[in-house]
């Protein structure tokens, strides 16, 4: 999942520089025809994609491990394949995003490496742990919620790659929010314990999803530009507000409490307003003092050091067998 | 119910059981490679493989719980039994290990997969056959994949094939169990369920001689000791697992989820 959050974590992309191409670059763009690997295009233009597009990829790779916490102890079989599908979509959505980020020019290798030395970002709303069942639903239910809200405009980003990558994720994000739901409906309907349990995680939930659209749109100096290049098509404050007021009728239905004092319905312009969010939490975080920052890139590091021998063994054994292919040839 | 057909239908649910049981052990630690695997591609794989495991598990599973007719379904029989009532292969309850020792058990369980499934495709017992022709055309995929990786990882660097071969000398002492019958598999054999057992073993230790040999890898000698998991006999490692596994629902009684 991609979280506008991402985007406040560069550098503000410098305006390209005019020119004749520079010029027809941007009409193509206004003109809403997708950019292809082989265009011509500016050199921010291509920076700010690969930054958005490998970081996005991260985050769906270090987005399995909060829930894939949760597949040994799923308390079904079929609660235990649907998450075990749910984490094995997400790997999935980080290959396809890779593959669209190495049409920019830049190897995986490159980019996992970035990840591991902490020079990368991913989505911060990863940082937090998964305390109980309840999260796994409250994750599908909030954070893919808040994920796709971030995401349907995607898949009309000027880049075709990305565009066409974020269709099929966004089916898929779908699907695992209504399981997310799911989850949230039977504990909200079952006994006093699950209730507590649902409630408690969205308790903890609720902030951190808010947050993942990333500072409000007077802190977000990026907007313009990537607005311009039809990376962005809404500011962060437009889609956190939209996911306010899609999610908490939802909560409602569930008969759960929304965590915010101040939260209510502002009968004038129909939208719920909420109480003011907590920043110093969210910088907190993502400079990396978020309650599992160490676990999540201590996981992905263990997992690529402990691969690095398997990884090695491929390689050799298809060196191998092109040489004997070639020298069974010669022969 | 008369005598023997109760003895029967027993000994039919234990055997289905037994399937069940393995496919869900093996499901369960493949899932714990989920998100850690050595290459994204092959984090992918083993996810699909331990979906299909779980697959397995549940139609076997349900289907144990129909023949026992006392009301015991998928999850009852996951979740609400102990140690000594599971009757899966002891094999499949070991530790991931490294990515070698996950690969050679895999390997193990998917040759002798294929022999049992392609049998049970023609068993007398029709849901039985229908299981076992689905998870055959799964268990095709699984070979290709844990035996390609055996190769690969057997004929690849001085260090895979060191772990490799380690892996197979730690794990081949779990093999006699794979083909040793006992009262229940000649009572299924003789009612035209179940196969012969001893009578797969030939053509497996064939293929896994063939697939050693592209790999580099020997052979270990055959064990002395025969585990029997499937008697509810199994080692210290089940219990565990299910500690894990088993934790919700023990934790909170006649809840639904």
């Amino acid at each position: 999942m991609y979280t506008q959050g991402l985007d406040a974590q560069g550098r503000e992309p410098e305006a390209p520089a005019g020119g004749a191409a520079a010029e027809r670059f941007q009409a193509r763009v206004d003109a809403e025809e997708k950019i292809e690997p082989k265009d011509w295009m500016p050199e921010a233009y291509r920076q700010t994609l690969i930054r958005q597009i490998s970081q996005h990829a991260h985050s769906e790779i270090v987005g399995m491990l909060p829930e894939g916490n949760w597949i040994t102890r799923a308390p079904s079989l079929r609660r235990k394949a649907v998450l075990m599908a749910k984490v094995q979509d997400e790997g999935g959505h980080g290959m396809y995003l890779y593959s669209a980020a190495e049409t920019l020019g830049i190897g995986r290798e490159e980019m996992v490496g970035q990840l591991l030395s902490g020079a990368a970002k991913y989505s911060s709303i990863f940082n937090y742990p998964t305390l109980t069942w309840a999260d796994v639903g409250a994750i599908g239910w909030l954070v893919d919620g808040a994920a796709i809200m971030n995401q349907i405009p995607l898949c009309r980003c000027s880049y075709g790659p990305y565009a066409r990558a974020m269709v099929r994720i966004c089916k898929e994000e779908s699907f695992h929010q209504r399981q997310g739901f799911e989850i949230m409906m039977t504990l909200a309907r079952g006994t006093q314990a699950q209730r507590e349990m649902a409630q408690d995680a969205l308790n903890r939930w609720w902030w951190p999803s808010i947050m993942m659209f990333g500072p409000s749109d007077a802190d977000s100096p990026h907007t313009a530009q990537s607005m311009r290049w039809k990376i962005k098509r809404f500011s962060n404050d437009e889609l956190r507000q939209k996911f306010i007021d899609v999610t908490v009728p939802q909560a409602h239905f569930l008969g759960l409490a929304i965590p915010d004092a101040q939260l209510h319905l502002d009968e004038a312009s129909g939208h719920y307003r909420i109480g003011a969010i907590d920043w110093s939490e969210f910088h907190a975080v993502l400079r990396g003092n978020g309650p599992c920052n160490r676990e999540r890139l201590a996981a992905r590091r263990a997992a690529h050091e402990n691969g690095a021998w398997v990884r090695e063994a491929a390689a050799a054994h298809a060196r191998k067998l092109k040489e004997r292919a070639a020298a069974a040839a010669a022969a | 119910m008369t005598e023997p057909a109760a003895a029967h239908t027993a000994a039919h649910v234990r055997y289905v059981l037994r399937l069940g049981d393995t496919s869900l052990i093996l499901g369960q630690r493949l899932g714990e490679w989920i998100g850690h695997g050595p290459a994204l591609e092959e984090d992918l794989g083993l996810a699909n493989l331990a979906l299909d495991f779980i697959g397995q598990a549940r139609l076997l599973l349900t289907y144990a719980g129909e023949l026992e007719g006392r009301g015991r379904d998928e999850d009852a029989l996951a979740f609400l039994r102990e140690a000594p009532e599971y009757a899966n292969l002891t094999l499949v309850e070991q530790p991931n290990g490294d990515f070698a020792c996950t690969i050679v058990r895999q390997w193990l369980v998917d040759s002798w997969q294929l022999q049992l499934y392609q049998a049970l495709a023609g068993s007398a017992d029709a849901r039985l056959a229908a299981i076992a022709e689905k998870a055959l055309k799964e268990t095709r995929y699984h070979y290709r994949f844990s035996s390609g990786w055996l190769v690969r990882l057997g004929d690849g660097t001085e260090e895979s094939r060191r772990r490799t071969q380690q892996a197979l000398e730690e794990l081949w002492r779990f093999t006699g169990e794979l083909f040793a019958p006992d009262a229940i598999d000649a009572q299924m054999h003789a009612a035209g369920i179940a196969p012969e057992l001893a009578g797969l073993r030939p053509a497996w230790s064939e293929a896994i001689d063939a697939d050693l040999r592209a790999a580099g890898l020997a052979r270990p000698a055959d064990p002395s000791y025969r585990w029997q998991g499937k008697q509810g006999v199994h080692t210290e490692e089940l219990s565990h697992l299910l500690a894990e596994m088993q934790h919700l629902p023990r934790a909170y009684p006649g809840a639904r989820w």
